[in-house]
């Protein structure tokens, strides 16, 4: 449990960076410094939080910050984990150090699994969290693998034959799950008291972490700016994004949802889905609140089953 | 002091890692560079040195996290080859544009398509402009000697670039030569612990890696260009001191015969030593020919170069890669460039050999010294650019 | 063509570095917003969630009640629509 109060008023994310007015990674890696325990090392891929951040001479970061490149933060991560058991067995380091790798949906569920999956398997002690604002928003909202389905982006575009994204979201937290390592969780923004404590858990945990988190965004999702922590609580309410905790390959239910928002309620606030609603694509929805179900009762019988 | 052993290729960079006190290896297996792989897991494993061993799951993630680990201090090692050097491509650029001193052992294989897993020198030709020090080893001993010098280049303050050693697939990789080694002491005298320039520090938080828009992006390339500038320098000073020690001279390139020969052959690598011992049979029959070896390839030593073909009449650049569409090879290319800026009137012509590991021979070599000292003689370039060995 | 104003080579740190923390503290995003949020001290009840949320850090926490930092506001209006007992509104930018 974290009480606001008791959070630092020291911003190591500063303001003056480039994000949209709005933008839930702006929230996310605020709240995310907010839950530092010591000495931590930032790796960015490369995607809108890091691009917004640090143009040069500018730089919003008050933390150790590195960005390589896009497909490789767990890799650049896995190496400074590497760097620092290294140094401290040769006494050159004696404080322990906290490395968090920040990357967009782009860059963990495509271009980036490979290296995300390496990073696991070997069990590197670092946190990775994946801001998930659902394509390629940074290059002009491509499609990726984590877009939902009938979701208008530039490469999947709402057409007049083919509305959206065919295809569905990947069970990111599965795959990490399936690494058997020690901590996989969702959260949402919006229920901030339960990210800032998963950030705590991901960072406590021994070895490798991972954190899913809903990541807002007016422009691409096309939602009105002053909405997106609205957006964030009605992924959770409408059980489009479970919040859920993969500890040691025990699934937990964090945020119960007894009576779940159908999930138009969600897609009505965004412009990605606005050509849902016509007519002859209506029955798309169906096919979401289908999916959303079968999903909640995947994720929910896994925490039962315990 | 020193000891003799017999060492391969893979074996000798391996073991001079070793004893260079690695913090972190991060790398990939891929023939013909297996061994130093293998050969430094060994090391780890059985508790002979402090090295962090990390086993990425492709070359792309082995270059990721070396740079990671550069940056936080540690000296870093890796290796690769052919298809693994083109995947991590996109991060030779990185690696070298955020100053990160890594060592790197290139056993040189031929790029795929077809795949061909011996040697010749597309996958560095292919990356030549990624702002490495490139240096090509002719034999065993000389992949060990430069092993051990590469870290003191690459952490020099005035460098602080990252160094590929390069030895030919196969030829080199995997032949066992006599080495004479130093001992660990005299190694650690050589190279202290490193002392980081700037780092991801704790206590310092600075930002690596920033979007530099059109306005500054220019400028941090400028001070790349000038780093291998100064590397010359630094690699000179580094062999002086490496002579002193082991009583190996090394420099930027190698000669033989240049004093007053008429015809030449310019080369890299393992190529070199069998064109040293045609030479010096043709130069025991009355022919003045001579053989001039660049050790290092980047930064291209121009003035060196220059020096050693002031007296020669006709230089048959050997390439051991094509670079498809282009006049000349790569090594030709930058050959003739310098050439023609200092006024020469030396006739040069290209020869493409050894492409897919083909065997270059005695004879080769020898038809080469012929038709250049021909040239030498009658001014005439009877084929700019022939490909030695290929079946028509 | 390139801004002269703007250090050189010989000049700049080597590698991209940025060696100063929290430098886009000197850029000011605050003529970005259309709208601006005015805060009614009154009803502010301190609960920090325009603080927690605010994208841009332009909430400063005072000791009874929050503030904005207009030099960095970008107009988004989640603290007004999240605020509870509403002591946020938006009001348009005069030009």
């Amino acid at each position: 449990m974290v009480r606001l109060k008791e959070l630092p008023t020291a911003e190591l994310f500063t303001s003056g960076h480039r994000l949209c007015a709005g933008c839930g990674a702006g929230t996310i890696a605020r709240m995310t410094l907010k839950a530092l325990r010591g000495p931590t090392v930032i790796v960015n891929a490369t995607g809108c939080l890091e691009v917004s951040s640090t143009v040069y001479p500018y730089t919003s970061w008050k933390v150790p910050w590195v960005h390589i490149a896009f497909e490789n933060a767990a890799a650049v991560a896995s190496g400074i984990e590497a760097a620092y058991k290294a140094l401290a067995r040769r006494n050159a380091w004696e404080k322990p150090v906290d490395i968090i790798a920040f990357a967009g949906d782009g860059g963990t569920f495509d271009i980036g699994i490979q290296a995300v999956s390496g990073a696991l398997e070997r069990g590197h002690d670092f946190l990775y969290i994946c801001y998930d604002n659902e394509a390629y928003m940074n290059t002009g909202i491509q499609r990726s693998g984590a877009t939902p389905h009938g979701a208008a982006t530039t490469t999947s575009p709402a057409g007049r034959v083919i509305p959206g994204k065919p295809e569905f979201k990947k069970d990111f937290i599965g795959i990490c799950a399936a690494h058997g390592i020690a901590y996989a969780a969702t959260a949402s923004p919006a229920y901030w008291n339960d990210y800032i404590t998963k950030v705590q858990k991901g960072l406590d945990a021994k070895g490798p972490a991972v954190v899913h988190v809903f990541s807002p965004c007016p422009v691409g999702m096309r939602h009105d700016s002053d909405k997106s922590m609205e957006m964030a609580r009605l992924a959770v309410q409408t059980r489009y994004w479970p919040v859920y905790e993969v500890e040691k390959g025990i699934y937990k239910l964090n945020i119960k949802v007894p009576t779940p928002k159908p999930v138009i309620e969600f897609l009505k606030l965004q412009g990605r889905f606005a050509h849902l609603f016509q007519p002859k694509f209506q029955q798309e929805i169906e096919v979401l609140q289908h999916w959303v179900d079968e999903n909640w009762r995947r994720i929910t019988s896994l925490c039962k089953e315990q | 002091m020193s000891r003799t052993v017999g060492l391969t290729g893979n074996e000798a960079i391996a073991y001079a890692a070793k004893q260079s006190n690695i913090d972190v290896v991060a790398a990939y297996p891929i023939t013909p560079q297996t061994i130093m792989v293998e050969a430094f897991s060994e090391y780890v494993h059985n508790g002979e040195v402090h090295t962090e061993f990390v086993c990425v799951e492709s070359e792309h993630s082995a270059m990721s996290a070396c740079i990671g680990a550069s940056l936080t201090g540690a000296r870093v090692f890796t290796a690769s080859s052919s298809q693994g050097l083109a995947l991590m491509h996109e991060m030779l650029y990185i690696a070298s544009g955020l100053r990160c001193p890594i060592v790197m052992g290139v056993a040189n294989r031929a790029l795929s398509a077809p795949i061909n897993i011996h040697g010749d020198h597309s996958d560095m030709m292919g990356s030549r402009d990624c702002g490495w020090i490139q240096i090509y080893a002719e034999n065993v001993q000389e992949a060990y000697d430069w092993t051990l010098q590469a870290f003191r280049i690459a952490e020099d303050m005035k460098v602080l670039l990252p160094v590929a050693v390069n030895i030919d697939g196969w030829a080199l990789s995997f032949s066992m030569e006599r080495v004479e080694v130093l001992e660990d002491e005299e190694v650690e005298k050589l190279l202290t612990t490193r002392k980081p320039y700037i780092t991801i520090d704790t206590e310092k938080p600075i930002t690596v890696g920033a979007l530099c828009f059109t306005d500054y992006y220019f400028e941090v390339k400028r001070q790349q260009v000038e780093a291998l500038s100064e590397s010359t320098g630094v690699i000179e000073a580094v062999a002086k001191e490496y002579e002193d020690l082991s009583g190996e001279r090394y420099g930027l390139i190698d000669t033989y015969g240049v004093e007053d020969a008429e015809a030449g052959i310019l080369c890299l690598g393992s190529t070199a030593g069998t064109a040293k011992a045609v030479a010096k049979n043709l130069r025991s029959k009355g022919k003045k020919v001579a053989v001039i070896k660049p050790w290092v390839y980047r930064p291209f030593p121009t003035e060196e170069i220059a020096r050693a073909t002031e007296n020669i009449k006709a230089l048959a650049v050997l390439d051991k890669a094509c670079s498809f569409g282009a006049p000349y090879g790569a090594l030709c290319s930058d050959v003739m460039a310098l050439l023609h800026q200092n006024g020469k009137e030396l006739k040069v012509f290209n020869g493409i050999y050894g492409l897919g590991g083909r065997d270059i021979t005695p004879f080769d070599v020898e038809s080469v010294f012929e038709e250049a000292l021909e040239t030498a003689r009658t001014g005439d370039i009877k084929e700019p650019l022939k490909f030695i060995g290929v079946r028509e | 063509m390139s801004d002269k104003t703007k250090p050189g080579w010989k000049t700049i740190p080597m590698g991209g570095l940025l060696l100063e923390p929290g430098s886009a503290m000197k850029y000011k995003t605050g003529d970005w917003r259309a709208f601006r949020p005015i805060v009614d001290q009154n009803k502010c009840t301190n609960c920090l969630l325009c603080w927690i949320y605010c994208p841009d850090a332009s909430i400063n926490r005072l000791e009874k009640f929050v503030e904005v930092s207009y030099d960095y506001c970008k107009g988004c209006g989640l603290c007004a629509r999240e605020c509870p007992v509403g002591a946020i509104t938006m009001v348009e930018e005069k030009r």
